[in-house]
Order: C-alpha cells, then structure tokens, then sequence
C-alpha cells in the first residue's frame, strides 16, 4: 500500500543518514576548496591573504606533483594488472577439485584481512630486509646478491605489498563471478566441439567480464589513496621515488603545515577520484535496475 | 562437473594448488612462525623453520613494556562503536529504500555511493582543523564519527541488498493474517533481516578495524588503534623482528578469524551487491 | 458467509488504467475462477478484492459492509500467493498458527486447530519442519493450512499451481476441489491456465486488458463464447477459426469449429487436406491438417486411434450444429444457423 503515509515515514527513515553524509560530503569539500585558494600556512595561521589560483599553479607545477601523479598510476595500473591476471589464475585453480580445497581457499584469502601498517612493516623487515629478509636469504642462498628493495626499488616494493593485499579480492570476486557460471554452458561448448582453451576465452572469460570490470574499478578506488603502506616502510623516498598523490598531500599539511597548497592538492585527488567514480557509479546503476 | 576427475591430475592439483596457497600465505605464516622465536633466532643466517626454541616471551614483552592493551583496546572501542553508531543510521534508511521504494530510491543510493568515493585526502585538511579547534584530535569519539561517516554507504547499500531479497508477498501474507505493524516488524521481517544485518556488522568491523589513514592522521597516543601501534614499529630499533611479529600476530588474529567466517558477505559488501 | 460485490471498481497506476469501471457479483460458496492471458489484470483484481491495492474509484462490498477501506487483515478474507509466502524462520506449525496468533487466540484452540488443519492436510509428519526443508507440494499445503485455519469469509488463491510440476499440480487441483466441497466457502482462484480453470470453477470470469469478456459457468463458455477471444481461450486443443469463403457461406465474418466437433475419413468430406502432423496418444488422435480452405493448419481430434500418418489425405466434415458464427467485432451471432447450400 503505496500511501502518502508510508512514503513520508519512508523520507523520515532516510534523512538521518542522507543528512550526515551529506554534511559530511559539502562541508569540509567546501572548506577544502576555500583554503586552496587561500596564503595558508600553520606557521602563520592569523594572516590568510585570498591568492586565487596561485596554489594550484604552485602544486601542479611542482616537479614532486609530476612525479606523484607518475608514482600514483604506475602503482594503481602495476597492483591492477597483478591482481587481476593473478586473481582469474587463482580463481580457475581454486575452482578445481583437490584435496584441502577449503584450506588453501582460506590461505589465499588471509592477506586481504591483515592490517596495511602490519603488511607492510612484515614485508619491509621479514621479506624484503636485503640481509635478514627471507627473499634476500634465498637469493644469497642461490648464489645471487640480494636487493635492497625499499632504495634501490621502492615503488616495485610497494606495488608488490599491495598487490599482496588485494589479490585476495580479486581472487575472492572472481571466484564467486566464475561458480555462478553453470556448468550447462560449459556442457554445451564442449558437445559444440570448444576444447578447454576455447571454453576459457569464449565462455568463462566473457562470463567473468563484469566481475572484472568491478574489480578494477572498486580497487582503483582504493589504491587512489594508498598511505599507510608508504608511511611505514620509505616514506615517500628516496627522494619523491615512491611519492603517490595521497601521501604528497598529507604530508604537505603535516610536515610543510601549507594547508593552502595541500587544499589544492587535495582537490586535485578529488578530480582524479571522480573520473573513476563516474564510471563505477554508471555500471553499478545499470546494475541496480537488472 | 559431474565427471570423475582422474586421481593423479587430483594429486597433481593439489600439490600445485598448495603450493600457491603456501606462497601467497608465507608472510602470514612467517610471522606467526617468528613471533615463537627469540631475537636472534628470529634473524638467524640461514632461517629457521620450526626448529627453534618455541618461546612466548615476546608476547609477554609486548603486553608489558608497550601497553599493548590499550592500543587493543581503542581498536575494539572504535570499530564496535563506529559499527553500533552506523547500524543506527543504516538500518532505516535501507528499510525504507527497500520496502517503500520511490523513484528517486535509486539515485539516493548511487549518491551514497559517491560519497565513498570521495578520497580522504579531498577533506583531511579542514577535518584536521576542525578536530584541533574542537579538541577533537586524538579522541575516540572524534574517530569513531569519521569512521562512522566513511563507512556508512557501505552499511547502507549491504543491508538494502539484504533487505531487497525479503519477499514482499511475505510482508502482504502477513498483513492478511492480521500483523499489525509493529508485529509485522518484530516476527516477520526482524527474524529474516537479522542473517543480513550479522555480516553487514562482521563487515564493517573488519573495514573499522583495518582503517589506516584516519586513525593514522588524527591520533598521537590516547585514541590510538592497532594500526597506528604497529606503524610506531617502523623506526629502526635493533633487533626487533620477534616482538614486531608478536605484535602483528595480536593485531591481524581477531580480524583473520572474524574475516575467515564472512568470507561471502564481503565480496557482496565490497562490491556493493554487483556480485553475489 | 462469504459474498463479494464490486461495483464500478477501478484501478490506475499514474495514467495507465489497468482495470477500468468493473463490475461482478461473487455468490457465498462458489467457486469463482479469474482467468486470462498474462497482464489481463487478473492478480491486480485479486489483489484489490484482498486489500494489497488500494481501488482508484468505485466499491468492494463484502457481506453486505463497504469493505473498500478496510486494511487486509480486517476483510477476514485469506490468500494463498503464488510463492507460498511461507514464513522462512517459522516451523510448519508456527506458520499455520501465526495467523491465529495475531488473532489473539488462546493457545488451547490454536492448537486443536492446527492439528486438525495438519491432519486433513496431511502435514502432521512434517509439522516441526521449516519451510526450507519441504518439497513443493508441501508447501503448497502448508500455505493452504495457514488459510483454512482462520475460517475466513472467503480464500483467495492467486496462481498457486503455477510453481509445481505437472503431475503435482493434477493432484493439487483435485485436493482444492475437495477442499471447496467440504468446506463449501468461497474461493477466488486466478490462474492462465483455462484448463484449471474449466475443471476447478463454478463460475468462470474470462479477462482481457481488465475487460470482463465473459462470466459464466465452465460448459456455457464451452458451448456460447461470447466472442472470438473467449471461443479462443477456452477449450483444448484451440477452437478452428476461419474467415473468409467458407465463413461467408455461414453469413458470418468468422466461424469457429472445435477439433473434437470435425469428423474425420479417408475418403469423404467437405474438405480436403493433408496430415501434416498426427499425435498418436492411444485414448486420442489429434491431426494437423493443412487444407484450401485456410491458411493455417486446422487442428482436428478423433476418439480412439485413427490410423493416419503425416503426407496422408483426409476429408474433414464439420458438425452443422456445432458450428460458432461470430459477426465483424468478433460478437457471437445469435443460434447456429445452416449454411446456405
């Protein structure tokens, strides 16, 4: 019964939320947006003359926001094209019948719930470490010098930390995308005369399609904003070598104090975030009418 | 498949199968592994695996010398309290998107959406002020409003999937047999909604509890959770790798074994319902 | 008691009229059957009677009380939906019961009814089981169950064989039947399947667009469709129609023939045609018989075994007095009248 009583009960149950998120959206975004236009610096926070787009100007030309932005697709398109791949391989291997099937399933899934500041310190000491780390022990081992991961590769380091973290959802995804396909399918190629290859390419890849279009896209979003993990193990360096967007601006606030250029920064990630945000929200909205 | 997979492919899938799930699983199992040993043990040349002296006292030291409870402590007051607050929230707003849709239900829910989308460092700034002007900064309830707020479409958007998938022609046969709507709430809908609402709220936990740019920027001690705890491990101090593990196990355990049981529900949160 | 009048009801989404002003007269204790193809508005009219819908304009009389406002709960009518609407956490006993318990019932007659509603229903085995772990069929009684214990005015069953199989649904038309013998309350039963609807109903109430085409009883709408639609929709295999010459010689626009009313030889009639398919079902023969006299194959039905295959020649006579003429709307024209020779 769609009556004008039951339709304002219903506006009254969601205005709570949509009133917190909005103010949680428009306010401080405004805010953001106000001090990028502003002198703003925590070393002299009484005096903010209205510069227009100088901070912008300042940021984008800055040579570390160049590099960032490098750093910040290098690591999103590097983690992506990991998980992915490493993920529909997992997810077909997990698909077969072995003995344990369960437990490997729960080993593959575990790094997903591990905290970012704990993978990464594990991985910067326990793995990566050049003389105590268990990669570098197995190089010595066969003969080889080990690297020092975090100076002479930081940015590869982090990528594999953090392809390490989300190849569990991918592989998770892709799994539940992949046993929703019913065997009748895969039946009916095989009596169609597709051996196994075929099946894969005609039949369980473009069945897995969306799943993999989710997946890209809802991590993208996430590794956007990537911090703990270069906060815990190089820092942004050497140099700006493994300085992603996020981490620029966070640190322009906290070391520098310039809440102006960090503003402006910050929009910027905003803008970023967006062309992602627009596609994601399009393929989840034709989702929601199916 | 209906078919009999022969038994030495089976044989052979499982050693490789293992294999893999060992590879990826290694670091976790490392350090489970290296919190057991002493110091020195702990970065031997060349590594030991299980042929050490199995010891606790890392453990130990953890829980006295670094007051490890309390980090323990903030890490469960703000994702429970992040949790309970979002339920409060949530709850109606996904009711009422899912049992009295309107034609504007859709974009209300693809707007939440966007919000999460938001990047954290769009707002940080005027949220670290307004944190320090209020005296907010390194306080548990300041942290578990932004926790709230960063996780509330995701609660949202998972409880109307769930909500979505209770049949209205239960809720109709109920009021043909003469539910009122309070009854209707309580007997019908509450029993069937509550599966949903569990892994909604395991989800959530496990989101809260794994948060690490908040917690890192607006807390120094008082308020600080687990994440921010093991962070302070990243300055160089000596030999440190035990203790280090010791402490990465007692922060990772709760979550891996909460996380290992919702394993379904979060591909459904995470994806918000575009896989099932 | 249990009589149901609508008056001029009416029922609009927006602008898009589903049923326009209707009107019909349920009688206590008949079996009514709401029949039509799908999207003829029938559930919605259920779904109206029930109180689910609220009615754009016009009137629902139930024993004699404007009932056109009441909530569901308060027409003392009960339904049975398509899915069964079992309450998942609820065991089969909870759910017949629940009902009565929001009655407010005291637990002593709760009780007695259930049981005997489970005995007559053959569920006593089943009782403490959920939902979940019940074939079909048994479902189906429960939900059945859940109505009979109120002892409401009237049931309403809104496709409630559609999810079963075929043998299943044979059985539970029979149990319905039953049902509405003992129990000699109303029942309202939606359905596209004009089988169901022949076999099960007093009267039947034929629907088209939310248009009443015809109420009648099963054997009045057998032997005097109103229309073509009707002629069409009611009988199986389908009533023949043809236009055209052979319909002129009637002095109608379009005559219809039913398959069991065409005699059949091999070697003279008044058409001729080929077999193009013949199923062969020993208690019957039903041909398709591609002949001049129409463009599509008429199909033609034969007691017993009748040994023709496909490619073989047939003549077909249809019996004179069985004959539907229908006028240039599709209107039956008034008594079947000869052809002019």
């Amino acid at each position: 019964m769609a009556t004008l009583h039951t339709k304002n009960a219903a506006r009254a149950m969601m205005a709570p939320a949509v009133i917190v998120l909005l103010i949680w959206m428009i306010v401080p975004l405004a805010m953001t947006l106000y001090f990028s236009t502003l002198n703003y610096t925590l070393y002299n926070p009484f005096s903010t003359p209205f510069v227009g787009f100088e901070n912008y100007s300042y940021f984008l030309t800055d040579p570390t926001f160049l590099a960032a932005l490098a750093n910040t697709l290098i690591l999103v398109i590097g983690v992506l094209a990991i998980t992915v791949i490493g993920g529909v391989l997992i997810a077909l291997l997990l698909d077969q019948e072995f003995y344990g099937v369960n437990i490997v399933r729960l080993m593959v899934i575990a790094p997903f719930f591990v905290m970012p500041t704990v993978a990464a310190l594990v991985w910067k000491n326990m793995m990566m470490n050049p003389v105590y780390g268990v990669i570098g022990q197995m190089l010595s081992a066969i003969g080889l010098t080990p690297i020092d991961w975090m100076t002479e590769v930081p940015l590869l380091s982090i990528v594999i930390i953090v392809a390490w973290q989300w190849l569990p959802f991918a592989t998770l995804i892709l799994l539940t995308a992949l046993q929703s396909l019913s065997s009748d399918q895969k039946e009916a190629a095989e009596m169609d005369g597709a051996g196994a290859l075929s099946i894969f390419w005609y039949i369980t890849l473009p069945h897995m399609s969306r799943a993999i279009t989710v997946v890209i896209l809802i991590q993208t979003i996430f590794l956007l904003s990537i911090y703990a993990e270069i906060l815990v193990t190089t820092q942004g360096g050497p140099g700006a070598q493994s300085t992603n967007i996020t981490y620029l601006v966070a640190q322009q606030a906290t070391s520098y104090g310039d809440i102006g250029a960090a503003s402006a920064g910050g929009i910027v990630a905003v803008i970023l975030a967006n062309i992602v945000a627009i596609f994601l929200v399009r393929l989840i909205g034709k989702n929601l009418d199916a | 498949m209906a078919r009999k997979v022969t038994t030495g492919r089976k044989i052979g899938t499982t050693i490789f199968a293992w294999f893999v799930g060992l590879v990826i699983f290694f670091p976790i199992l490392w350090t489970f592994l290296t919190s057991f040993k002493t110091e020195l043990q702990a970065i031997s040349i060349p590594p030991v695996f299980v042929g050490f002296d199995w010891t606790l006292e890392n453990y130990r030291t953890i829980q006295t010398q670094s007051n490890y409870f309390h980090f323990m402590a903030n890490s469960i007051y703000l994702s429970l309290g992040s949790t309970a607050l979002g339920l409060i929230f949530a709850i109606p707003a996904a009711w009422a998107m899912a049992f009295s849709p309107t034609r504007r239900t859709k974009d209300v829910l693809l707007w939440m959406l966007s919000t999460k989308m938001l990047p954290a460092v769009g707002v940080l700034i005027p949220i670290y002020l307004l944190f320090v002007r209020f005296g907010l900064l390194d306080s548990r309830l300041g942290l578990i409003v932004v926790l709230f707020l960063i996780n509330l479409p995701i609660l949202v958007w998972m409880l109307y999937t769930y909500f979505k998938e209770i049949p209205g022609e239960i809720l109709e046969a109920a009021r043909m047999d003469g539910a009122s709507l309070s009854k209707e709430i309580t007997q019908v809908l509450a029993p069937m909604a509550v599966p949903g609402i569990a892994s909604t709220v395991l989800l959530n936990v496990i989101l809260s509890w794994n948060e690490a740019f908040w917690t890192l920027n607006l807390t120094t001690s008082n308020a600080a959770p687990l994440t921010a705890f093991i962070a302070s491990f990243s300055s160089p101090q000596g030999n440190f790798y035990a203790k280090l593990s010791a402490a990465s196990m007692l922060a990772i355990a709760p979550i891996l074994i909460v996380g290992w049981f919702s394993q379904k529900q979060l591909v459904r949160g995470l994806t918000f319902g575009a896989v099932k | 008691m249990g009589q149901i009048h609508l008056e001029k009801v009416r029922k609009a989404f927006g602008d898009v009229v589903i049923i326009p002003d209707l009107d019909l007269k349920i009688e206590d204790g008949e079996f009514v059957v709401f029949v039509g193809p799908s999207g003829c508005g029938k559930s919605t009219l259920l779904r109206l009677i029930a109180g689910l819908e609220d009615v754009t304009d016009g009137q629902i009389v139930i024993d004699g009380q404007d009932a056109t406002e009441l909530p569901p709960a308060k027409r003392g009518l009960a339904m049975v939906f398509q899915s069964y609407a079992l309450y998942p956490h609820m065991s089969v006993r909870k759910n017949i019961a629940f009902p009565l318990k929001m009655a407010g019932m005291d637990k002593a007659e709760i009780d007695k009814r259930v049981d005997y509603a489970a005995k007559t229903l053959n569920l006593d085995a089943y009782i403490d089981r959920r939902p979940a772990n019940l074939s079909g069929g048994q479902r189906q009684r429960v939900a059945i169950g859940r109505a009979i214990v109120r002892e409401p005015k009237a049931f309403l069953f809104d496709e409630p064989l559609s999810n079963l199989d075929a043998a299943l649904r044979v059985g539970m038309r029979l149990e319905i039947s039953e049902l509405h013998q003992r129990l000699k309350t109303t029942m309202i039963y939606v359905t596209h399947d004009q089988v169901e609807a022949m076999t099960m109903a007093d009267k039947i109430v034929v629907l088209r667009a939310g248009n009443i085409e015809q109420v009648g009883s099963p054997l009045e709408l057998y032997s005097h469709p109103r229309n073509t639609f009707v002629a069409g929709f009611i009988g199986s295999p389908k009533m023949n129609l043809l236009g055209g010459a052979e319909a002129e010689k009637y002095q109608a626009e379009t005559i219809g023939i039913r398959p069991e009313h065409v005699r059949l030889s091999t070697t003279e009639g008044s058409w001729k045609g080929t077999v193009k398919v013949s199923e062969h079902l020993g208690s019957d023969t039903f041909l398709h018989v591609e002949s001049p006299v129409h463009d599509e194959p008429l199909t033609v039905r034969a007691d017993g075994e009748f040994p023709v295959h496909a490619g073989d020649v047939v003549y077909l006579t249809p019996e004179e007095d069985k004959i539907h003429r229908f006028d240039g709307e599709g209107l039956a024209m008034k008594t079947n009248s000869r052809a002019v020779a």
